[in-house]
């Protein structure tokens, strides 16, 4: 009876601890996958302010047709690519490069930078594109903790039992990927 | 982070019951001088005063900080800098409900964070530290002031600070029957026990309110360490929280309106004077301001936890760190630090984004005259139209005056 008594308690601590690591999971999970649309949400944004820079800057930039185009097209080709995450960041980054551009030129242009509305969307853009840095490093931070959970032991048993896997991490991204675009006055 | 979080739940779960323990101890002791036999009546007293703080300072703790300190809350438009930048570490920090934010129209550079949980908390800063940082130094300090919510220390020290008043109040009770009540009934107590239950109580009464406020003082400073390890680590710049400490520590002026109580959860310990900010001291809610710029400093180029305990460690030459074990071997990802981030705001412009913003908050109208310049215009003008000072235009007076 005692004998049982221990069994059925061992076997309720047991069980307790197991849903305990599931939820762990579970939640390690759902925080990347919030991280990942967190990055969404903010290329996003980022798609949606460039047309209003774009026809702001239109009217003051006579001569340099090309920068412009430039930014218009990459996000174009930012927006139409779809599939592989590599190829959509690779897309991502040339506009984050073309935008860096836009803003440099813009540097000659006492009138543009005199402009409220100029400034205020540059505000909205340099705070995009950071923000587009915080949730990458986000979604790596809860992509390592996953990693971490579905790896080291106890969890990683259960994690095996009840399909866990690790997500992909973003690579590393060179200092000058991480800077806001750059701007002296 | 996440095993951060947990741990530092853990702990402050210890502690608060360690300090309750104070308080039953207390209540008791000081029940049974009073009449012996009547112990178990002193602890409830004692757990009703703790639960009558606890329910004041949890319903309504957030606007009687806020009201005292004269906060405002203001909306995007008033200083879309200050929003981004509060938004940017809510992303960084995976805060899904972002904090009001509020502003205090003071010259003293300093930021506070209040807030039981994650939703429904705010942020406040000065106007003094708007016109003092730049960008990397703004997100340095709202870094700081998240990982305060994100860490729950607004609650923990909430009931921690309840608990150490319920003491407080509990033994100054006592000590005053002892001094004016006691001798009435002196005849009538001869026996041993009563000494033994004397000379406890007495002891308890001294020492118990001491130990609870440095306890809780102890634990205020290690939620500095803590945000600041999680400031730099958000950031990924711990360079940039440092450079705003040091811009804080270096304002002569002081902040007023501040209740003792809220002086944990600012960023830099706003009832210390200057120069005793710099001092270290055990009786400190904040660790000396030098000291955790030193920290920062000799960070390295990796803005991880586990960096910042090596470096803690390394400064201040104490063989205990901020972090548990368990929460450093989750945190064994490279955090590499980021290069600064160039604000094109120059000083001149923060302070005319932050008065312009002041003055919207007191209901002034900005009329954009032609000729370049802005007309600011009371409330209280009671004139139809106003001529602008530079070129002599006419202008209409939006009444009531609206702000544009």
């Amino acid at each position: 009876m005692l004998v049982l008594l221990v069994l059925l308690a061992l076997a309720a601590i047991l069980v307790i601890f197991v849903i305990g690591v599931y939820n762990g999971l579970v939640r390690a999970r759902n925080d990347v996958k919030n991280g990942w649309s967190q990055i969404d949400v903010q290329l996003k944004r980022r798609h949606d302010l460039i047309p209003n820079l774009v026809e702001t800057v239109r009217g003051y930039m006579t001569h340099e047709r090309g920068t412009l185009e430039a930014v218009t097209k990459a996000r174009q080709q930012a927006i139409s690519v779809s599939g592989d995450v590599a190829d959509r960041m690779k897309a991502e980054n040339m506009l984050s490069q073309t935008l860096r551009s836009l803003f440099a030129v813009a540097e000659s242009y006492p009138d543009l930078k005199a402009n409220q509305n100029f400034l205020a969307l540059q505000e909205e853009v340099t705070s995009t594109e950071n923000k587009i840095g915080f949730a990458r490093q986000y979604y790596n931070d809860t992509a390592m903790r996953l990693k971490n959970k579905v790896e080291m032991f106890p969890s990683n048993i259960f994690a095996s039992m009840f399909g866990f896997s690790p997500e992909p991490f973003f690579e590393v991204e060179t200092a000058a990927e991480r800077q806001a675009p750059q701007i002296k006055f | 982070m996440f095993e951060l979080i947990r741990a530092n739940q853990r702990r402050a779960a210890f502690l608060v019951v360690a300090v309750a323990g104070l308080l039953i101890a207390t209540g008791y002791a000081i029940g049974e001088v009073v009449q012996p036999g009547a112990g178990p009546a002193g602890l409830v007293a004692g757990f009703a005063l703790w639960a009558i703080l606890s329910v004041v300072a949890y319903s309504s703790g957030d606007s009687i900080f806020l009201g005292l300190a004269g906060a405002r809350r203001i909306e995007k438009k008033d200083h879309p800098v200050l929003f981004n930048v509060v938004e940017e570490m809510c992303v960084a920090s995976g805060l899904a409900t972002p904090p009001a934010v509020y502003v205090i129209d003071q010259e003293a550079p300093n930021a506070f964070a209040t807030g039981r949980s994650e939703t429904g908390a705010s942020i406040a800063v000065t106007a003094g530290l708007l016109e003092r940082l730049d960008r990397d130094e703004l997100q340095g300090v709202i870094g700081h002031e998240l990982a305060h919510i994100k860490n729950r220390d607004v609650l923990y020290l909430m009931m921690l600070g309840a608990l150490a008043g319920a003491i407080v109040i509990l033994a100054d009770a006592g000590r005053r029957f002892l001094w004016y009540g006691r001798g009435r009934r002196r005849t009538s107590d001869k026996g041993g026990g009563g000494a033994v239950i004397l000379v406890v109580a007495l002891v308890l009464m001294i020492v118990a309110p001491i130990v609870a406020h440095l306890l809780y003082l102890a634990v205020s400073r290690r939620r500095e360490y803590l945000a600041d390890a999680c400031g730099a680590r958000f950031t990924r710049y711990p360079e940039g929280l440092a450079s705003a400490l040091e811009k804080i520590a270096a304002s002569p002026a002081a902040l007023s309106g501040v209740s003792r109580a809220m002086a944990p959860m600012y960023i830099s310990d706003p009832l210390a004077t200057p120069g005793a900010r710099r001092l270290s001291s055990w009786g400190g809610t904040h660790p000396p301001i030098e000291e955790r710029i030193r920290i920062l400093r000799s960070m390295a180029g990796e803005a991880s936890l586990a960096r910042y305990e090596e470096s803690f460690r390394k400064v201040t030459r104490r063989p205990v760190g901020v972090f548990p074990a368990a929460v450093l071997a989750e945190e064994r990802a490279a955090a590499a630090t980021r290069a600064p981030t160039p604000d094109p705001r120059t000083r001149v412009d923060r302070v005319r984004q932050t008065t312009d913003m002041l003055w919207r908050l007191k209901g002034f109208a900005f009329l954009p005259c032609a000729c370049g310049t802005t007309l600011k215009v009371p409330p209280a003008y009671a004139g139809e139209t106003i001529h602008c000072p530079q070129c002599g235009a006419e202008h209409p007076v939006p009444h009531p005056a609206v702000t544009v």
